[in-house]
């Protein structure tokens, strides 16, 4: 059995204080900008593309000033026409310049974002492969999709939406600010005067709704389970006519979540409204003291309309500081997950000079091993283990629930590391040879296989993909799956696991001994891998594999003692130590544990299971 | 033999990085993503579940037509403001009427927008809890065999991407009521402020809504393109996470890195491919804006400078052109959301549509607790296709407190027994009778209460060990669940779990073996608390030291109680009063253990098998005896 779940480390990471946000923030820069040409081509862009953004404004005045001034007895008719005509081919071209550079502004800054996350995808899915079992054990696998989707996506849009924005937010309120206030002091005020409210606002708003979102995804997610764990178990459900008691925990799954989302309704709602009064009311002064203005002749209708002009545009990018801000928050904390797992040390590695496994008798030894899984204070799972297997030999290992059983066939590929004591092949520690290497040669064929959603073959072959069909066709009949899989209308080529066709226990078991075949290991070890396939097919499948044990070390784990009563030698394990030891007549002989355990499956009266 | 040996691989293969026979990741080609732009009868079954809220609806679609209306006058008013409010030497005694009217338009805008944006919100939230309450609640009386045949995620799917994408329409629909005024707006009102000025500004329009329907097309493929990609690489990821055990165990690692870059790659692709599709609008629409703002200076100009026209209608036309193309932008945005949503509502109606077969007859009685709980089979016939029955006029009957076992092989009709007595399905002939009465005569939810069901698979629900145990019995007391744990021998294990029964249980009870969790599922029945018990034993191999927990626990379940036994342990149905034996649907013999053994018939066949239960039994075994002279 695997270990109890230690709380993992990585979904505890929630705000990361401001130093640790800071590092993470720069990291991601510096990654970002290892795609140095796009970035700075993203860059530039944007300054460019807001400089043509800020021209447009004072064209558009100096238009309607030129018009102005004939209306005022100024210039000549023609010179003016030729003014206008000049003012709009400029207008025009900065038009397009200015759509241009946002395009390459735009698309280069999600290029960078679309490397940067294929990198870190690449990253996460070696590393999520590499980490032990421990890790894995330990870990929610839930959660790991959640680092590796949405927090992925997170850093992913840093470089678009937080650092480019931060840039063009920068330039235009920047730029916009000088011009304004250097045209007219007190109109640049008024016309500024709804930045810091709307910015501000929005800033606070980006960060209550990104609160309120997390939150609610929480919410939606006990709702989402309360609904899959219905449907999944319907049966249960009828079966109690417990449909009002469902709907009920369904009514308050939902109702805490729809409270939830009109909340978050109202302080949208509250903000972006607030923030268009305050746009508009900034407007109407500039309008106001502006028209007064031009009334004295302080000032033309053309720098009026350039000011109006000014505000429209900076009005959306002024909207958006908060989708910065949310962005910049989003980056960091999703970063702090991220390369927490991408950081992690792998416990299970090669040393840098580890050799190859060489098998030559193949001789298994357990030398005094001794095992706990990771998590603190937890006794020993197995204590002081000391046993050998030779090649062509089969040991058998049973014992109660709890004793071990299943930890010793994990240790012999390395799943997990030895506490104390060496186990051998060979006379080769297997901490010292490499890693790949020892896993090729050992075999391990799992409680529950893990079926990947594609065909029978492929699955067959999962672990030599390079297989001629043959061999897939050899490893199939010996695990028994062959006849039932050309009964099949696709063969060999259905598609079975989470999307294909379901497989019964026993058939899934089948095609996970034959997957093990297919890897012509020195040591094959079966962790309890037989329990749903009935005694008379598991009777054909060890008769099929005799022809093979005499190369290999065969190690079966199992309750059920027809599964093993053939074996050489039956260690029973108990609380982690061997406590008996022999072959099946010797361990009935003994009358111990065994025996009682082989009382208790057999039915009383009958002599003896047929073998 | 030999060439079994050779675990020495050929090391060039390692060097042709993509094997033949590898994949990662799976992927479904996703449901139909857009319908008919328009589907009026779905558009009346959605309407259906706003309808409760069409006052809302009224009034947001009202503000939504003010907000508009306010965007409209605020450049207007600008222009009265520059045209009459600020001529040099007017005195300016217009200005502060028309401040005042800008006061006005912006408090009005700033109510509106208010008004308009929760409206929609709330309300568009609140039809999509209805239509998911509604479709929850009626998946819970639909019939199981329609159950049987659909996948969860499928379900999962219709009850959050499908319902989700109504809300998006919800709220798209009534904003896009604004764009199409605004649109209108702008058009009429600059015709009318000139109308050859204006005419020329809007000859920019046509040429947009030509690029766009060019571009939109094109442009959606590649963002499904892209969105598919993502999910693949997104599957691959999954895959690798729920299968890092299978992977490692195999050495699989490297090739999978590469099977994965290549995944990654293509996403990167069509990613690319997308941002260019999405982002060579920017520079058209600047464009063209561009192009219309120079047209407004140069003739508007020209004809300011003629006299003919007013500067502060010129200044309105280049406010409103920065408008314009806002809405023909977020108009065929809507577009898609439209087909998306009609797709969706499609699937949503015929999920609501699947017939409920089993509901309460109108006088349907209440099962007393105080009835006798026999349980009676006359003449049934059943098949879950009627052509094929898979029970044929079986018969029995099972007296109050009697224990019955059902024996037979798979596909016998044992499991359809089983779900006849709670009424899962209907017979087609012949009649299920409880306590005496026919099961449709009865209510559903007092019939449920009177039978306990243990299922072969211990369903688990994430929760306390408590909370599993008591289940709907919300009344049931820490006691009476401690106890009913400690009759069926759970209590010890249960206690040695960190929270003893305050312990949450992992996905399913993942943190528990089988036979922990049939422990706690017979606990679960145990504070149920019927008159019949109906259990299908576990198939599944269960450590001996479990195994014998759970006999001593069938024991005390039964106790009392009226019991119904699918069995597959011959201890099982040793010890049961009477055994039922059922071949091919068909009711074969009845009696006890040593009465069937005399019968020498098929149990006494399967029993003389000598295995230690009749789920081990291969079919060609079983064939076999059946044709053989009992010895």
């Amino acid at each position: 059995m695997r270990a109890a779940r230690p709380s993992a480390s990585l979904a505890l990471v929630k705000a990361a204080g401001w130093g640790k946000g800071f590092s993470i923030l720069t990291r991601i820069t510096v990654m970002a900008f290892r795609h140095p040409w796009q970035a700075s081509l993203a860059i530039g862009a944007t300054l460019v593309a807001s400089a043509f953004q800020l021209a447009i404004p004072r064209l558009l005045g100096q238009a309607v000033d030129s018009t102005q001034g004939v209306l005022s007895g100024g210039s000549e008719g023609q010179a003016a026409q030729d003014a206008l005509l000049t003012t709009a081919l400029l207008l025009l071209g900065a038009s397009v310049m200015r759509g241009l550079f946002t395009l390459v502004q735009n698309y280069f800054s999600e290029a960078v974002g679309h490397h940067l996350g294929y990198r870190l995808r690449l990253a996460c899915y070696e590393k999520i492969q590499r980490l032990s079992f421990s890790f894995h054990d330990s870990m929610h696998s839930g959660d790991l999709i959640t680092v590796g989707l949405l927090d992925l996506e997170g850093v992913r849009m840093y470089f678009s939406t937080a650092l480019v924005r931060m840039v063009l937010l920068t330039v235009l309120i920047g730029m916009g600010a000088y011009l304004l206030l250097s045209t007219d002091l007190l109109l640049g005020l008024l016309a500024l005067s709804f930045v810091p409210f709307v910015g501000w606002r929005s800033s606070v708003t980006q960060l209550r709704l990104r609160a309120t979102w997390l939150e609610l995804q929480e919410r939606l997610s006990v709702l989402t389970r309360v609904m899959e764990e219905n449907l999944g178990g319907i049966r249960v459900v009828r079966a109690f006519a417990a449909q009002e008691h469902e709907l009920a925990k369904f009514e308050t799954a939902s109702q805490s979540a729809v409270e939830l989302a009109h909340q978050r309704v109202g302080i949208r709602v509250a903000n972006t409204s607030a923030m268009t009064f305050s746009f508009f009311v900034a407007m109407g002064l500039v309008l106001w003291v502006g028209g007064t203005k031009v009334m004295s002749g302080e000032m033309t209708v053309g720098t009026l309309t350039s000011f109006l002009t000014f505000m429209t545009i900076l009005q959306m990018p002024v909207r958006q500081l908060g989708l910065m801000v949310n962005a910049f928050a989003r980056a960091s904390t999703c970063g702090a997950r991220l390369f927490e797992l991408l950081d992690l040390d792998i416990a299970i590695k090669d040393d840098a000079a580890a050799p190859e496994l060489k098998v030559t008798e193949g001789t298994l030894r357990f030398e005094n091993v001794r095992f706990a899984y990771p998590a603190a204070d937890r006794e020993d799972v197995l204590v002081d283990l000391t046993f050998e297997a030779r090649r062509g030999e089969t040991i058998g290992i049973v014992g109660p629930p709890g004793s071990g059983k299943s930890t010793l066939a994990h240790l012999i590929p390395r799943f997990y590391d030895v506490t104390g004591g060496r186990i051998t092949l060979d006379g080769q520690d297997i901490r010292k040879v490499r890693l790949q290497s020892l896993r090729r040669s050992v075999a391990v064929v799992q409680q529950d296989s893990f079926l990947f959603t594609t065909t029978i073959e492929n699955n067959i072959a999962y672990g030599d993909p390079w297989a001629k069909e043959a061999h897939i066709e050899r490893a199939s009949e010996s695990a028994q799956l062959h006849n039932y899989v050309l009964g099949l209308p696709s063969g060999y080529d259905t598609v079975v696991g989470e999307r294909g066709v379901s497989l019964s226990g026993g058939q899934r078991q089948r095609l996970s001994i034959a997957r093990a075949l297919m890897l012509r290991p020195a040591v094959m070890v079966f962790d309890d891998s037989t329990a749903a396939i009935d005694a008379g097919t598991e009777q054909r499948i060890r008769s099929a594999m005799r022809r093979y044990a005499a190369d290999r070390i065969t190690i079966v784990v199992a309750h059920r003692l027809s599964s093993l009563m053939n074996a050489d030698r039956i260690l029973f394990l108990e609380a982690g130590r061997i406590v008996e030891s022999g072959t099946h007549a010797e361990l009935l002989a003994l009358g111990g544990r065994y025996k009682a355990l082989y009382d208790l499956q057999v039915r009383p009266g009958d002599e003896a299971l047929s073998a | 033999m030999t060439e079994q040996l050779e675990t020495t691989r050929d090391d060039s293969r390692d060097e042709e990085r993509r094997p033949p026979r590898a994949v990662v990741g799976s992927h479904r080609i996703e449901e139909e993503i857009f319908g008919k732009v328009f589907d009026t009868n779905i558009i009346r079954r959605i309407w259906a579940f706003v309808e409760p809220y069409r006052r809302k609806i009224y009034g947001a679609v009202a503000a939504v037509l003010a907000f508009t209306a306010m965007q409209l006058a605020i450049p207007l008013i600008i222009r009265y403001a520059i045209d009459h409010g600020m001529k040099p030497g007017t005195g300016g005694h217009a200005l502060p009427y028309i401040m005042a009217a800008f006061l006005v338009a912006i408090l009005v805008n700033f109510a509106a927008s208010y008004l308009q944006e929760t409206l929609v919100g709330s309300v568009a939230e609140d039809v999509l809890f209805d239509i998911r309450r509604a479709m929850f609640a009626h998946l819970q009386r639909v019939s199981l065999s329609w159950m049987d045949k659909t996948e969860v995620g499928r379900l999962m799917s219709r009850l959050q991407g499908d319902v989700n994408s109504m809300q998006e329409f919800l709220e798209t629909s009534v904003l896009s009521v604004g764009d199409i005024t605004l649109l209108f707006g702008i058009i009429v009102v600059m015709l009318t402020l000139d109308f050859k000025l204006g005419l020329l500004t809007l000859s920019a329009l046509p040429v947009l809504f030509v690029v766009r329907l060019f571009w939109l097309p094109r442009a959606r493929k590649s963002f499904m393109a892209a969105h598919e990609t993502n999910s693949i690489a997104n599957g691959a990821l999954a895959e690798a996470i729920h299968g890092v055990r299978a992977v490692q165990g195999m050495e699989r690692q490297s090739v999978n890195f590469t099977l994965f870059d290549d995944k990654v790659r293509a996403n990167l692709k069509t990613h690319l491919t997308a941002a260019r599709y999405a982002q060579v609008m920017v520079p058209i629409v600047d464009s063209l804006t561009g192009l219309a703002m120079a047209l407004v200076i140069v003739v508007g100009g020209a004809r300011v400078l003629n006299q003919a026209l007013d500067v502060g209608v010129m200044v309105a036309f280049l406010f409103y052109i920065q408008r314009f193309f806002d809405p023909i932008r977020s108009l065929t945005l809507q577009y898609s959301v439209m087909q998306r949503a009609m797709a969706s509502g499609q699937r949503l109606t015929e999920v609501l549509d699947v017939p409920v077969d089993i509901s309460d007859a109108p006088d349907a009685k209440t099962l007393s607790a105080d009835m006798d709980g026999s349980v009676e089979f006359r003449d049934v016939v059943f098949g879950y296709n009627p052509r094929h029955p898979v029970l044929k006029q079986v018969s029995f009957r099972v007296n109050p407190g009697e224990t019955v076992a059902l024996v037979g092989p798979t596909g016998s009709g044992k499991s359809s027994c089983m779900s006849l007595i709670h009424r899962f399905y209907d017979v087609q002939q012949g009649s299920v009778l409880v306590g005496g009465h026919d099961v449709r005569d009865l209510t559903q939810d007092s019939l449920g209460r009177q039978i306990a069901m243990v299922l072969q698979e211990p369903f688990l629900f994430t929760g306390t060990v408590l909370d599993n145990i008591r289940y709907h019995k919300t009344d049931a007391t820490r006691d009476d669940v401690m106890r009913a744990a400690q009759a069926v021998g759970a209590h010890d294990f249960i206690m040695r779990m960190p929270d003893g029964y305050d312990s949450v249980l992992g996905q399913r009870g993942g943190n528990l073996s089988l036979g922990q969790r049939q422990l706690i599922s017979f606990a679960r029945a145990l504070v149920a608390d019927a008159k019949i018990l109906v259990l299908d034993e576990a198939t599944a191999n269960i450590d001996s030291y479990t195994e014998m927990l759970i006999q001593k626990a069938l024991v005390k379940l039964l106790e009392g109680r009226t019991g119904l036994v699918i069995a597959h342990r011959l201890a099982t149905i040793r010890e049961a009063d009477r055994i039922i034996v059922l071949q091919n649907g068909e009711l074969v013999e009845s009696g006890n253990h040593q009465e069937l053994m005399k019968n020498e018939k098929l149990y006494a066949k399967l029993y003389d098998l000598n295995y230690s239960s009749f789920d081990d039994i291969p079919e060609d075994v079983i064939d076999d005896a059946m044709t053989r002279p009992a010895t």
